[in-house]
């Protein structure tokens, strides 16, 4: 295991002064992106998605699409200058390619596609800063873009990444914890229906810590599951009160 | 480039896809199996002579060759001590009716990151072996060909690059007098691996709320939900849910249904290995 530049864990604290199963600021904006159909803002500590859902609309070229249902499409994508280090290719690389895959796989169980037979709906994520837990925070904002613009869904799919430091089971990693940590574990999560819906692993996990990482990963999405309702609210309430006033 | 669903058109028709539904409910399975049964393995090892290694398995139709070869290059910078691990996957046009020409698709690429990921946390190779002094390391390029497709691609890949690497020798690192490293092919060593430590790699699938060990290519088709865990030694080395969604519950008893499918994926890979 490579040594981090400075300890991941010392007494009970991360590097960044939290608690471990403490996430770092969550921040949620609901139709941040006018032209959009549905469009959300999330921010995981420094780590910043922005997601945008054109459609449903027509399905081009058309022999791609289903007579019994729509078709989704995912990209992740993460900007050049979104890390840390040197500039990142803009060419989509084999990891931004599968991630669009866990993601879009990680949205498919709560959209209901039924419901759009011969259309498509495009979601389109860009990481504008990157920190760690890139792909979860991608989620939840993909959930809520999706939600925003009025799309079918049986629930919200909150994003949350759960990891091994020094031994101990950990919410929310940063950069630094996922490249050095022994772990690292992200996780989709529909609160309501309680059941995950993207689930990849990396690193040596006990079978124990396994089980106690799914269960602090509930914990965490439950926490950002209230945190994103009411930024939906929020938009909603605040059209509401511009049209009929308080 | 952007993630499409489904991805390639595969198709089943509903009448097979309902029966294969029904018949699972139950806990049947249309090729006679009982859910937590896998398709018979084969392991060969050293199936193409231009390869530094290389083995060839079948899970009951499906057919997977994985070649290594050995190549000498720089170290990553986060890693300058340790050797070099590269994956590659290619469904070829002859696996199945729904494949086409061109570069490596999703599930390819997914493929070959989920195989690389089980090697690359567990001990079974030693990277910091692979370094070779003077800043250069060797890289290791697997590539797996998926030749036959009949379901559980990942759990086949990834015996096939277990046991291509157990059967790779090392060409030796040649210094000429002008100061040029580069490789004998001449002159080779077996790679050291532990066996006891190989990561294995299963498949659970999920139809209503049963679950089943090595789903076929139509059963593919037809699933709720899919995930794969690999294992090595005492430990899950990776985890990745490839379809549908999974409650706490079920998670937990597709883990243990998992360490069991290990155990002959395990057996199957030791006999043909050591």
């Amino acid at each position: 295991m490579k040594k981090p530049p400075v300890p991941l864990l010392q007494n009970g604290v991360r590097s960044d002064g939290r608690a471990p199963d403490q996430m770092r600021d969550v921040q949620i904006a609901v139709g941040v992106v006018s032209n959009a159909d549905g469009s959300a803002l999330v921010s995981y500590g420094l780590t910043t998605a922005v997601a945008a859902v054109y459609g449903p609309r027509e399905m081009h070229p058309r022999h791609l699409s289903l007579p019994d249902r729509g078709v989704m499409r995912v990209r992740y994508h993460m900007a050049p200058f979104s890390t840390k280090d040197e500039r990142k290719n803009p060419a989509p690389s084999r990891r931004e390619i599968e991630i669009s895959k866990v993601l879009r796989e990680g949205l498919e169980p709560a959209v209901i596609l039924e419901q759009y037979p011969r259309s498509r709906i495009d979601v389109f994520i860009e990481i504008l800063q990157a920190d760690g837990s890139t792909r979860v925070a991608s989620l939840t904002a993909a959930s809520l873009a999706l939600a925003d613009a009025g799309i079918y869904m049986r629930d919200l799919v909150i994003g949350v990444s759960v990891g091994l430091i020094d031994g101990v089971v950990a919410l929310d990693l940063n950069g630094l914890e996922d490249q050095y940590g022994e772990g690292d574990m992200p996780v989709g999560y529909m609160p309501n229906l309680k059941k995950f819906t993207l689930l990849q692993l990396d690193g040596a996990w006990d079978y124990s810590k396994f089980t106690e990482a799914l269960n602090l990963a509930i914990r965490g999405a439950e926490y950002i599951y209230q945190k994103a309702r009411d930024a939906l609210k929020n938009k909603y309430m605040s059209i509401a009160e511009e049209i009929y006033g308080r | 480039m952007a993630s499409i669903s489904p991805y390639g058109k595969r198709f089943i028709s509903y009448l097979r896809r309902e029966q294969i539904r029904r018949l699972l409910s139950t806990r049947y399975r249309l090729d006679g199996r009982d859910p937590e049964s896998i398709r018979e393995v084969q392991i060969k090892v050293g199936v193409v002579k231009t390869a530094d290694g290389s083995a060839e398995v079948k899970i009951g139709r499906t057919h997977v060759v994985a070649g290594v070869k050995v190549g000498l290059g720089q170290p990553f910078p986060d890693a300058p001590d340790e050797g070099v691990l590269i994956v590659g996957a290619e469904v070829l046009p002859h696996a199945s009716p729904y494949t086409e020409v061109g570069p490596p698709d999703e599930s390819a690429i997914e493929l070959a990151r989920v195989v690389d990921r089980g090697i690359r946390h567990c001990n079974y190779l030693d990277f910091k072996k692979l370094a070779v002094e003077g800043g250069k390391a060797y890289v290791l390029w697997i590539d797996l060909y998926v030749i036959n497709d009949d379901g559980n691609l990942i759990d086949a890949a990834n015996l096939a690059a277990v046991a291509a690497l157990k059967n790779t020798q090392m060409p030796a690192v040649l210094k000429e007098d002008s100061g040029v490293v580069k490789l004998d092919r001449n002159n080779k060593t077996p790679l050291q691996v532990e066996l006891d430590k190989a990561p294995i790699a299963v498949s659970v699938g999920k139809i209503n709320n049963v679950l089943f060990l090595d789903p076929t290519f139509e059963e593919e088709l037809s699933l709720d939900g899919r995930i794969t865990f690999t294992f090595a030694d005492d430990k899950i080395v990776a985890v990745q849910k490839t379809l549908g969604s999974f409650t706490p519950g079920e998670l937990e008893n597709a883990l243990s249904l998992a360490l069991r499918g290990r155990e002959y994926f395990y057996t199957a890979l030791k006999k043909v290995l050591g």
